[in-house]
């Protein structure tokens, strides 16, 4: 149905046209991007939910290695042995553009030059346990900062894409229709104009004749 | 030069420090106001024990659209609730309409 609100004029019709075009131009490319987002999401997401699984066994494991090397010594040792870390790890933060979408890339540094330097204390009143237990907290420390950046750039373009898909369907169910619609109702309006004006002169003619000459 | 952070309750995290990421231990009461710290402060990935992520949930959603920091679900001690697992099915789930993925694991 055609808004009330369309003036009737040429004017109006030659935006309405082009307000087509281009609202059929950014249909296209917005679908384009989407599908695009939409294929490398997928992708990603896949290795987003494998490296979780992942993480998630190795936190559990390691968690599981530190319990049993606290039921081994005192809780006082064991705070003594963790509580100056050798290590220190910190971060550089990235941009990366995927489909106009920013994501971050993570870059670690270690202070030490060996980043396995990761043992704080003495071997002499720790359990042997706790080492086992601090190296497989270590083995997967690189897994998760995979982890934090590909979810993260997962989230972002989770949200992009709705964004996207929002802009997509309103083009293509609200804002297209309703153009074409206002250009028809336009038209027609201007070619009902025209033949009615066109009738007035007949009329007219008619009646100057009759006048004039008295034709009938 | 940013930092990494570690959020939780002690025991779930106090490995973490032997690696150089710092460790905060907290609870739900502290979180809220901890996480804006660090963030304020220039830590950018931030790990957090999901039994603590579910209490201070709203608090979490406020970053998700920001490029960092990045929060980081991860289990802690006392087991896995599967918040993490579930939140990539969120994602999943806005950006396609439904999990067509993971939706029958």
């Amino acid at each position: 149905m055609a808004s009330t609100q369309v003036i009737p004029t040429r004017m109006e019709l030659t935006r309405l046209k082009r307000k087509l075009v281009t609202a059929r131009k950014g249909h296209k490319l917005l679908k384009d991007k989407r599908d695009e987002l939409m294929r490398q999401f997928l992708e990603m997401v896949k290795v987003n939910m494998d490296l979780r699984k992942g993480v998630e066994a190795g936190i559990h494991a390691a968690n599981r290695n530190f319990v049993i090397a606290k039921a081994g010594m005192d809780e006082a040792t064991l705070h003594t042995a963790l509580m100056a870390p050798k290590q220190e790890v910190s971060l550089e933060v990235g941009k990366k553009n995927v489909m106009s979408v920013n994501i971050p890339v993570f870059e670690t540094k270690t202070r030490t030059a060996d980043e396995n330097d990761i043992y704080s204390y003495g071997f002499a009143f720790t359990s042997s346990d706790l080492d086992g237990a601090v190296k497989s907290l270590a083995d997967i420390l690189p897994d998760m900062l995979k982890l934090a950046e590909i979810e993260k750039a997962c989230q972002l373009m989770a949200a992009e894409i709705e964004k996207t898909r929002r802009r997509v369907n309103a083009l293509e169910h609200v804002i297209i229709p309703q153009t074409m619609e206002d250009i028809k109702y336009i038209s027609m309006k201007l070619d009902e104009n025209e033949r009615s004006s066109q009738v007035r002169l007949m009329k007219v003619k008619d009646m100057m004749l009759k006048e004039a000459h008295g034709w009938e | 030069m940013y930092k990494i952070g570690v959020l939780g309750d002690y025991d779930s995290i106090y490995g973490f420090a032997t690696l150089g990421i710092e460790t905060f231990p907290v609870d739900a009461s502290g979180a809220g106001e901890k996480i804006k710290e660090l963030i304020a402060g220039d830590y950018r990935v931030i790990y957090i024990t999901e039994a603590l992520a579910s209490e201070i949930q709203p608090e979490l959603e406020k970053y998700e659209e920001q490029i960092t920091p990045a929060l980081i679900l991860i289990p802690g001690i006392t087991g896995n609730t599967g918040d993490g697992v579930a939140n990539v099915k969120a994602s999943v789930e806005k950006a396609v309409g439904s999990d067509i993925l993971f939706g029958e694991e």
